[in-house]
């Protein structure tokens, strides 16, 4: 029982490293694509550039 | 795999995916970290400690699976110079070298309260740690690589390479018997009870579809940086 008691911060720091990196990933995946294609994009705009 | 060598083409179909995969694997991630921790009884040795196997065992499998994945892109890159195997394969190098640390870091936490031990020299926290050791260095030659091919292709050569590891690490618990317990997940079943075997599977795949999703995004932002890059050069020339 004591050991089952002390066990939860293991378990929420575990867990914790987990999604902390998993969301830091995503994140940092989705806000580089939306800049590299934005910036894509803007070239493709231009006047006089084919796409 | 041909049908892919076309960029534009392979961002028309990787990108529907994308969303479909980070989705999904964000369901099914909550759905099996729900079911970790609030519904699936504790060990009757551990108590709740058990339940960091929900995020262990996915970033394990994920950090090796990186790993073959590299190793599977730089075959296609130097045998068939594929002209997407080399992205693919810089794509996949941060989210394994990720996983692989989260295994690491997520197994020392486990292993404080089981083994008493924050660390130990064991045969499958070293070859796990080598990976993590083989991802740093393939992202830095990568890197340095570049858009050079012969750089390129001493990053996939190392990428074929350093794929020795992942038998090392499989085998390490049947070869070298130390602190880590042996193989519990096998093809042909599992030594853990079911009641606490439902949820790994749903949490792996959550995690597994995220990494894809992950992968898709960062060969996405590839192409569309050397997409920008080609075009400068043009316009600079012109």
């Amino acid at each position: 029982m004591t050991a089952a008691f002390h066990a939860w911060p293991f378990v929420a720091g575990a867990y914790a490293v987990a999604l902390v990196g998993t969301g830091t990933l995503l994140g940092w995946s989705i806000v580089a694509l939306r800049r590299a294609e934005r910036r894509a994009d803007a070239l493709d705009r231009r006047p006089g550039q084919e796409s | 795999m041909h049908r892919f060598a076309n960029p534009a083409r392979f961002v028309r179909f990787a990108r529907p995916l994308t969303a479909w995969c980070g989705w999904a694997g964000l369901v099914l991630t909550i759905m099996g970290l729900a079911g970790g921790l609030a519904l699936s009884p504790p060990d009757y040795l551990q108590g709740d400690t058990v339940r960091i196997i929900y995020i262990h065992v996915p970033a394990a499998w994920l950090g090796m699976a990186g790993w073959a994945g590299i190793a599977g892109a730089s075959f296609a890159q130097l045998v068939w110079r594929h002209p997407l195997a080399h992205i693919a394969a810089r794509a996949t190098a941060v989210p394994g070298a990720v996983y692989a640390a989260i295994c690491l870091i997520t197994g020392s936490i486990w292993g404080r309260p089981t083994w008493g031990t924050w660390w130990e020299w064991d045969g499958r926290l070293t070859s796990m740690l080598i990976l993590f050791f083989l991802y740093l260095a393939y992202i830095a030659l990568a890197q340095a690589a570049g858009r050079e091919e012969g750089g390129q292709r001493i990053a996939a050569i190392f990428g074929l390479v350093g794929a020795i590891n992942l038998p090392i690490i499989h085998y390490s618990v049947l070869w070298w018997r130390t602190l880590h317990q042996g193989e519990s997940i096998g093809l042909t079943g599992s030594t853990i009870d079911s009641a606490i075997l439902w949820p790994l599977p749903i949490a792996t795949l959550g995690f597994t579809l995220i990494f894809l999703s992950v992968v898709l995004m960062r060969m996405r932002t590839m192409l569309a940086d050397a997409k920008v890059e080609a075009r400068m050069k043009r316009l600079a020339s012109s």
